[in-house]
């Protein structure tokens, strides 16, 4: 019976690239929030937040935390997500996708160019 | 919705939004017993009756954005396309348990489709909840417990660890899948000769 044991977690993790630090909480910088309703879910939020997922593990930044939410009535512009980087605005993107995701993750929150020819509104 | 893993996903979200500390997803199927089941169960606030007794009506929503409750009501039609039917088991306080039966073969079965994409999002969207997922192929049963894996010290914040914990979902459940005997290289020999 396959049972995921925390040995087993650790050998995958040892057979693939690198060893990844143990985080100790540190100061969060950069908030993204993936808004998973079910409209978000239905136009494809998942795929999105699993391309962030990617871009995280490679940028292999303590500062960013990644949390979902639910719909925020605006079901039509969905996967929408809310990118807050510290003592700036935050930015609502509209009809994400996984290389949107990417080009907003690399610029808006590693280095904080509001990517507006994606964004629905300042909050 | 196209995959059977994104209702489940809706579902956990439901039960994320009602104050849930702990989610329990079970998956069973059974191919001799041509069935599919899956349950939900939250410990979160629970629902009033009468959102429990009408979970396909999607003009039943506690939400203030919009006057639609549309999740539940999509799963249920999913359901009843393949001879399948949903039920919620819920009291105010005492948590949610959503159940819902497909059969297996029929045709209008939607695709059970990335359940591990499914789970290490949950885990990655909300480290503050404990997950616990069973998904039984004829017997065989594949078990993860997230609070089990933290207090192991395992990273679940990490994303690289989440990618590997995808990574064994997927190879697991693709393995579970395969019919019996049938090894990967076998496979390949028969679509070798099929040609």
């Amino acid at each position: 019976m396959p049972k995921l044991t925390i040995d087993d977690l650790k050998r995958i993790k040892e057979e693939t690239t690198k060893a990844t630090a143990v985080r100790h909480g540190g100061e969060v910088r950069v908030k993204i929030t993936v808004h998973m309703g079910t409209c978000g879910i239905a136009a494809g939020a998942r795929d999105v937040m699993k391309s962030l997922m990617e871009e995280m593990a490679e940028a292999d930044r303590q500062d960013i935390r990644v949390v979902t939410s639910g719909c925020m009535g605006m079901c039509s512009s969905e996967p929408n997500i809310t990118v807050e980087v510290l003592d700036s605005e935050p930015i609502v993107y509209q009809h994400m996708d996984a290389n949107r995701m990417r080009q907003v993750f690399r610029r808006h929150a590693l280095q904080g160019e509001v990517q507006t020819d994606f964004a629905l509104a300042k909050l | 919705m196209r995959e059977l893993s994104l209702h489940i996903l809706d579902v956990v979200e439901n039960g994320i939004t009602a104050g849930a500390g702990r989610i329990e997803i079970r998956v069973e199927e059974s191919r001799p017993a041509d069935r599919l089941s899956i349950a939900v169960r939250d410990n979160g606030r629970g629902m009033p009756p009468e959102k429990a007794g009408n979970p396909e009506d999607p003009f039943i929503t506690s939400r203030t954005t919009r006057r639609v409750g549309l999740g539940l009501s999509l799963l249920a039609a999913a359901a009843r396309r393949c001879e399948g039917d949903l039920s919620v088991a819920a009291a105010p306080g005492r948590g949610t348990e959503v159940r819902a039966h497909f059969r297996h073969s029929h045709i209008d079965r939607a695709p059970l489709g990335d359940m591990a994409g499914t789970l290490s999002m949950l885990i990655l969207g909300n480290p503050h909840i404990d997950f616990v997922y069973a998904h039984t192929v004829d017997g065989e049963e594949l078990t993860l417990d997230t609070r089990e894996l933290i207090d192991g010290g395992a990273d679940l914040r990490d994303p690289g660890t989440l990618r590997q914990l995808e990574r064994w979902i997927r190879d697991t459940l693709e393995r579970m899948h395969r019919p019996p005997g049938a090894s990967g290289t076998e496979e390949s020999t028969h679509a070798e000769t099929d040609d």
